[in-house]
């Protein structure tokens, strides 16, 4: 039990700190820090809805970039119709309005989560991991060579989408509309996790035989559980177009699928807060290390490994223990 | 279209299969015999290439080049088999995919430190340079050479798996891993033969194509992705699937590049179906593997069972 | 015979050329224990997975409460009643015994696609959860996680999580196995009280323990059923005597 106040009083931490920074950048008149701060809650609502799969499914899902790419080219594509005053297809059209957009995200994101989890989850371990990929790749090599919106080039946004209440072109309001999002993620996380469908999915991670004998068709939950998954993720993946107005075939590049399960590993396999912290030590990497030296990779690559062989919980796991499941 | 055109991108489709064979061959020893998903094995491709290039370049003998790529990409797999992937045997999935992902970022660094940000250039070898006479169209002499050379390494590895007592430990290892203990074999010692022979032939891989390619960081991952979907097509752990997979990998990407822009040229306007066949075609063995999962779950030639 | 709970019928199930089961027909009525007894190697798991639905027979048909049951999952059969203990103890180890119950009941009470209310602070679930732990005398251990509970623990939150699906009836696969000799003696004694609420087929290698329990007995030997009686019957069984008591006797 004190392990788990433990995490209650990390995470708390976590989630201030997240708060904290940019707001104290705000006070500086440091804009850099605050959208570096929107970076890392944008890349944690997108681990946050792998780690559904992930972390409380068991699913090593190795293509979760697809998801976010969906989300970003949802973004891309529907402004860029809006910016033009074309329509999409059918003479539906485009729009700047960010809770549209996030819609069509999330929704496309679960169509598409739906069609590969039902086919990948006939499949097992490796095979898994591998079909998993191999569908993500088939969005990334799409998205690099349909022409229609910007191939390998990528797609502008060039003006930023709306939020009613939001401007969104500043970078403290797109932080506190981003960070609210990931609030209400995590809240997501935490509900599902504690309710009937969690204790469903954790237990089928751990013995999908018993669960079966007591009756829980391991299927259909964890289907579920990866269409959720790829849904937040895709609305992370619009958010993040907004935020870089840009969108590219490197949103679906396989080593972004590699970054997300970094993200989640680093932090804290199924942990509440794991994505931030891992989220926050990934950006961290990249812009400590990156500024100082052009080799910032070889440190990440050492840390990840130190992090594989000797720390298997993250930080979260570090900090707090073991997780209870009392 | 020409025959000629045809036959020239079905040789070539078969050159590439043969370099797709020499990576997956590795790569599906080490999951079959040690049960390991390898990321890095795109890693040791680009070390063959790398030091290829160099030593090529310094002697002016790409024979040499080639010598030390494939010792190179041996001595490496050797080592971080030793050193780290040995750990790595008996945890899960996702620790082995996280651990040789962070080997990825470490050695394209490594590599990037040692020899720079910029690509090398590797020539071909002077007496496979030009092309050879084909009767109905003109061939590259070199990818003719990668094609016999890679039908020689397939022929050698058949034998050395069949017919030699490393072979026999091998197999002996892949359908029974405490088998092996009872037949008096050195595990440990037989784990690392097994790694540095994977690495050696994907420093060979590398190698070959990096005299027909540029030699850049970041070469590997390509290759190495289209490596799984060879193995995943083929039967995880199976040599002969690897070669079938392989194959059908090489040759279904050349032609589909080839052929699907034409054959939607036929019904759209050229520039359009361009476009269309050019995305369809880049997907087309992703969409293979993806059937092949679905109607067989372990592969066209399961190793176990 | 029409009330027979769980009915089987010519199945047959093999392995290449081993016949694992051999045109086996069996009958499970209320309020009986049924043991099911035969040497290693007989076909005893073979036969409850085809009856629980993790193995498909070949050919043959299981009935359970009247309906035919051979062509669904074990999830399915599961949620119809039929509630299966394992041979090998098969807990969610990171669950303590509690949530280990309680995902039985959840999984009794319907489907799993509650998203919303935690079950930490369910009483439909605590409450129960702590009845039938408190039953099988495993209340003092409830917050520890299955993984860690002593082995003879482990067998009894196999019972405690059967009883909670309250099934049609038992499937116990050598639930004895590993106990020492004063769990035994409890087991027996709950089991007697357990089969007036749901008949029990029970796998069993502690003779003392099927003699003493077991109303039926069906003796399974190279897949095939070589005799069926009560206790009685299948001591003074000669063909039995020959194939499987006999080793025992000499030897023990």
């Amino acid at each position: 039990m004190a392990e788990m106040r433990r995490e209650y009083i990390l995470n708390a931490v976590i989630v201030a700190a997240l708060f904290a920074v940019p707001l104290w950048a705000l006070m500086a008149g440091e804009p850099f820090i605050i959208t570096l701060a929107t970076r890392v809650a944008l890349l944690a609502l997108a681990a946050v809805g792998l780690n559904i799969a992930l972390g409380l499914g068991g699913m090593v899902s190795f293509g979760h970039a697809l998801y976010f790419g969906i989300g970003g080219y949802a973004a891309g594509i529907l402004a860029h119709h809006a910016f033009s005053g074309t329509p999409v297809a059918f003479g539906i059209p485009g729009t700047n309005q960010m809770l549209v957009i996030w819609a069509v995200a999330m929704g496309l994101s679960g169509l598409v989560a739906l069609a590969v989890g039902a086919l990948s989850l006939r499949t097992s371990g490796i095979f898994f991991i591998m079909i998993t990929l191999a569908f993500a790749q088939m969005g990334f090599f799409f998205t690099l060579s349909w022409p229609a919106y910007g191939g390998e080039d990528g797609l502008p946004i060039f003006v930023r989408n709306q939020f009613p209440g939001v401007n969104t072109m500043l970078p403290w309001e797109l932080f506190l509309l981003s960070f609210a999002v990931l609030l209400a993620a995590l809240g997501l996380f935490a509900v599902l996790r504690a309710a009937r469908f969690g204790a469903a999915l954790m237990a089928i991670r751990q013995n999908p035989d018993r669960a079966a004998a007591v009756g829980i068709s391991p299927f259909g939950v964890k289907l579920t559980a990866f269409v959720i998954s790829g849904m937040l993720t895709g609305l992370a993946g619009a958010m993040m177009a907004d935020l870089t107005r840009f969108t590219s075939p490197a949103m679906m590049a396989w080593t972004m699928s590699g970054e997300l399960i970094v993200i989640i590993l680093l932090g804290g396999v199924g942990r509440l807060c794991g994505p931030v912290v891992g989220a926050a030590i990934l950006v961290g990497f990249e812009t400590l290390f990156g500024g100082w030296t052009e080799h910032w990779q070889l440190w990440l690559g050492l840390v990840l490994l130190g992090a594989v062989l000797f720390a298997r919980g993250g930080v979260i796991g570090l900090l707090a223990g073991r997780e209870g499941h009392g | 279209m020409s025959l000629a055109l045809m036959l020239e991108q079905l040789l070539n489709g078969v050159q590439f299969g043969l370099m797709l064979f020499l990576m997956s061959a590795g790569l599906t020893l080490v999951f079959g015999v040690m049960g390991l998903i390898n990321l890095a094995h795109g890693s040791l491709y680009m070390i063959g290439a790398f030091l290829c290039a160099a030593v090529a370049g310094a002697t002016g003998n790409f024979w040499l080049g080639l010598m030390a790529g494939i010792a190179a990409a041996a001595a490496a797999g050797a080592l971080i088999e030793v050193t780290i992937l040995r750990r790595l045997y008996a945890r899960d999935h996702l620790d082995q995919v996280l651990a040789t992902f962070a080997l990825i970022l470490i050695l394209s660094e490594g590599v990037r430190i040692i020899f720079g940000p910029f690509p090398l250039y590797l020539n071909v070898p002077d007496m496979l340079r030009g092309s050879v006479d084909l009767g109905i169209t003109q061939y590259s002499r070199y990818r003719l050479a990668l094609i016999g050379f890679g039908i020689a390494v397939a022929v050698g590895l058949w034998l050395l798996i069949s017919r030699t007592r490393l072979g026999i430990q091998i197999r002996a290892g892949e359908s029974d891993r405490e088998m092996i203990a009872a037949l008096g074999v050195n595990i440990r010692w037989l784990y690392t033969v097994v790694f540095a022979l994977g690495a050696a032939l994907a420093g060979m891989a590398g190698a070959l194509v990096g005299a027909i390619q540029s030699v850049q960081v970041g070469m590997g991952e390509p290759v190495l992705i289209l490596a799984f979907v060879v193995i995943v097509i083929g039967g995880i752990g199976s040599i002969k699937g690897a070669m079938v997979g392989a194959l059908l990998v090489g040759v279904i990407d050349t032609m589909g590049r080839f052929l699907l822009p034409r054959a939607f040229a036929t019904f759209m306007e050229p520039s359009q179906a361009m476009g269309v066949g050019a995305a369809l075609a880049s997907m087309l063995i992703y969409v293979l593997m993806a059937l092949v999962l679905i109607l067989r779950p372990k592969g066209l030639f399961p190793a176990h069972g | 015979m029409d009330s027979a709970v769980l009915e089987l019928a010519g199945l047959r199930k093999s392995f290449g050329a081993l016949k694992a089961t051999d045109d086996v027909s069996l009958t499970l009525r209320p309020g009986e224990i049924h043991a099911l007894i035969g040497p290693n190697g007989a076909g005893k798991t073979t036969l409850m997975a085809q009856i629980s639905g993790g193995l498909r027979p070949d050919a043959g048909v299981i009935r359970f409460r009247g309906q035919d049951v051979t062509g669904l999952s074990v999830a399915q059969r599961a949620r119809l009643g039929l509630g299966r203990s394992f041979q090998i103890s098969s807990l969610i180890p990171e669950y303590s015994a509690r949530r280990n119950v309680m995902l039985a009941l959840q999984a009794r009470e319907g489907h799993p696609y509650r998203f919303l209310w935690p079950v930490r602070r369910d009483r439909g679930l605590t409450e129960p959860a702590r009845a039938i732990l408190d039953r099988v005398g495993l209340g003092p251990r409830a917050s520890v996680p299955a993984g860690e509970l002593a082995h003879g623990e482990r067998r009894l939150l196999e019972i405690a999580m059967a009883l909670a699906l309250e099934p049609a009836c038992f499937l116990l696969d050598e639930p004895m196995a590993g106990m020492g000799t004063e769990g035994v003696g409890r087991l027996i004694a709950f089991l007697r009280e357990l089969k007036a609420q749901a008949p029990i087929l029970l796998v069993e290698h502690d003779m003392d323990a099927v003699f003493a329990l077991a109303d039926r007995v069906s003796v399974l030997v190279y897949g095939r059923i070589i005799a069926s009686g009560t206790v009685a019957e299948i001591r003074a069984n000669p063909e039995v005597r020959r194939a499987y008591l006999g080793d025992e006797e000499t030897t023990a």
